[in-house]
């Protein structure tokens, strides 16, 4: 294998893995609040598709300067795309959160059921809008997420080695990539240097001692799943709108359960999620490229072998390969106030 | 008591109604989904070019989930649809089962060849002769000398196609690198733009400046994915120059449309056998308008009428995959 392929492979793993990294932090913060969440498919679902759809509308919010006939795009179509998305994945989340924090319903049936309205309804929606089978037109231009190419990217692309890494692996993905990965690391932060995020982790591991510090756990609750909502949405959209140009049919594709396995994978902690998508995302991206594999062992792996490879994974990692992955005590428990 | 007796009799007066009403024709659309801007939706278009010329109504059914095929196809024939038209080879063995069971109902089926009933019609497309000349245009259009070729779902129909595209490529340029990718081995390949569009830059990566794509709904994502890294790409049985105007070099077109269009206006005379289409008589064939006058040249385009008409005549014979599952130009 050259080194052109191998970055070739790392470029595409960071563009795979990231809707997985999203939907993998979203996850994160609902679990370690203690509501488990298996509705981060739907989430992302609803949120392409609202994205697609909105962006694709063309909604542009326009400055006019006075007495000149220039404009200048304050809001381009994709923004408002994304904010639909993010809005549209709250909604789902607040749906999540009532059920389940509020009427303390089941959890995980909870999160079932919402899979199951986004596959339905984003198609649903999508065919009645564009007629056209239940996608949305695709995207051009400013109603995309286009790459960004990062400064000095073309001056040190001659450097040996790093530059051409520098170049065509860490530059040219779209702002949503570098947001997820900022994303780890304001969530490290939050988790274990602030006190939000300690009460957020105790309300997952005991709430009835954050209860008795006189801090509401339903709210820590509603808050931790609405964040998770937010970054579904960011997950959603960057499939529709900066990985695709548009959406599409289930484009999710199980990465909402992918990013749970990674989630456990790691072990419910940020940092160790952005290893375990990247790992996902490298063998989502080894997959594409059969021949780069058989250059490397010298036999010809069957590509459906290379697909089910993070399946695989995954079953080796629930097995407990890895350790035992213990999740968050109080997960899955609607919290009932003692009375 | 006796409302129900009444009820059931309304029903069943209802059920006759409905069975006579309806001999209307219908149409089975496979897992790509009708609006696949490809197969499905060349299917669709034939059906809706016959109801706007007769005026006639047509039922059609899209399929979700592969569990529903055999259902779905017992469900259409019981209705009274007759002929009932199917997309894909995947109907194969479940309109084997089903056939016998009505013998009144006429079937077409299109890309298949190896049924034997007397009630059921089959439609095969030579997707080689027209990948062949695809194929000579895009070796003639690429300056890396290298192409890509990406399947939907890895079957023997599909490496047909791909088999004429290496075919067509080498006649240009014998030294050409031909990088062959297939998107799935499950239905599920047959809409994956997303994968598609990840294995259209991974070909880029290799070297490949002309990407064609055979794989339903999946091409959406790699024609999006050519047009992104600004390289040709090749469309696949609908004309999908349109697309992205200036990228598509040029679409394969396999003439389901007018397969699905003979079938709803033969109606319930279809006769058994086989139907194969090809050159020859415009089954097959590549698309030319105004979004790619300027990719494709007047010297390009003499050199690939002229095999098309060596092809006709039976003077230049492309190897069809599926005769003995071997390709003399690629390997899968």
């Amino acid at each position: 294998m050259d080194y052109g392929s191998l970055l070739q492979i790392l470029d595409s793993t960071l563009r795979l893995a990231t809707p997985l990294l999203l939907a993998c932090i979203a996850g994160l913060y609902s679990e370690r609040a203690g509501v488990f969440d298996i509705g981060l498919e739907g989430k992302m679902l609803v949120a392409a598709m609202a994205s697609g759809a909105v962006a694709a509308s063309g909604m542009t919010l326009v400055f006019s300067i006075p007495y000149a006939s220039t404009e200048i795009v304050l809001v381009s179509p994709v923004v408002f795309g994304l904010l639909a998305g993010i809005l549209a994945s709250l909604l789902f989340a607040l749906l999540h959160a009532v059920t389940s924090i509020t009427f303390r319903g089941n959890q995980l049936i909870a999160g079932v059921a919402l899979n199951f309205l986004a596959s339905g309804l984003t198609v649903l929606v999508a065919q009645s809008l564009f007629g056209q089978g239940g996608r949305t037109p695709p995207l051009e231009g400013n109603a995309r997420f286009n790459p960004i190419n990062l400064p000095f990217a073309d001056a040190v692309k001659d450097v040996p080695v790093i530059g051409p890494f520098y170049h065509e692996v860490i530059s040219g993905h779209s702002i949503l990539v570098y947001a997820a990965f900022a994303i780890v690391a304001v969530t490290w932060w939050v988790m274990y240097r602030t006190r939000f995020g300690l009460r957020l982790r105790g309300v997952g591991e005991n709430p009835a001692a954050v209860d008795t510090a006189g801090v509401s756990v339903k709210g820590l609750r509603f808050s931790a799943v609405m964040i998770t909502g937010v970054l579904c949405g960011l997950a959603g959209a960057y499939m529709a709108t900066a990985l695709q140009a548009g959406f599409g049919k289930e484009m999710t594709a199980g990465r909402g359960y992918i990013a749970l396995a990674a989630l456990i994978f790691a072990k419910w902690r940020p940092v160790q999620a952005m290893y375990a998508c990247l790992l996902f995302g490298f063998f989502q991206a080894l997959a594409l490229r059969p021949d780069v594999v058989e250059s490397v062992v010298r036999i010809k792996v069957p590509v459906p072998f290379l697909d089910a490879l993070p399946y695989l994974l995954t079953v080796f990692v629930l097995a407990g390969f890895v350790g035992k992955a213990i999740p968050p005590r109080a997960g899955g428990e609607p919290y009932v106030k003692e009375r | 008591m006796s409302f129900m007796k009444t009820l059931a009799g309304a029903t069943c007066a209802f059920a006759l109604f409905a069975g006579v009403a309806s001999a209307e024709p219908a149409i089975i659309f496979d897992l790509g989904g009708k609006f696949d801007k490809s197969f499905n939706e060349a299917a669709f278009n034939g059906a809706t070019r016959w109801a706007e010329e007769t005026g006639g109504t047509f039922k059609e059914l899209e399929m979700q989930d592969e569990a529903q095929r055999e259902q779905a196809l017992r469900r259409l024939a019981e209705a009274g649809a007759n002929p009932v038209v199917m997309t894909g080879f995947a109907f194969g063995d479940v309109l084997a089962k089903v056939a016998p069971d009505f013998p009144d109902t006429k079937f077409a089926i299109i890309d298949v060849d190896w049924l034997d009933f007397p009630n059921v019609t089959q439609i095969a497309f030579a997707e080689h002769e027209g990948s062949y000349l695809v194929g000579m245009l895009a070796a003639m259009a690429s300056k890396t000398g290298t192409v890509g070729f990406i399947g939907g779902m890895d079957i023997p129909l599909i490496r047909r196609f791909g088999c004429g595209y290496a075919q067509g490529v080498k006649a240009v340029n014998p030294d050409a690198v031909i990088v062959l990718n297939m998107t799935g081995t499950t239905p599920a390949a047959w809409n994956d733009p997303v994968k598609g569009a990840e294995l259209a830059k991974g070909q880029k990566a290799q070297g490949a400046d002309v990407i064609f794509a055979a794989a339903g709904g999946t091409g959406v994502g790699v024609l999006q994915a050519a047009a992104d890294e600004g390289i040709f790409s090749i469309g696949v049985d609908s004309n999908q120059n349109h697309l992205h105007p200036g990228s598509v070099l040029t679409s394969m077109l396999k003439r389901v449309d007018n397969a699905v269009y003979e079938a709803f206006k033969t109606g319930t005379d279809l006769q058994p056998g086989v139907t194969r289409m090809g050159l020859a008589n415009d089954g097959v064939g590549y698309a030319m308008d105004e979004n790619n006058a300027a990719l494709v040249t007047a010297e390009m385009q003499a050199k690939v009428d002229e095999a098309a008409a060596k092809i006709k005549s039976g003077e230049l014979v492309v190897h069809d995959y599926m005769s003995d599952e071997t390709c003399p130009a690629a390997t899968f």
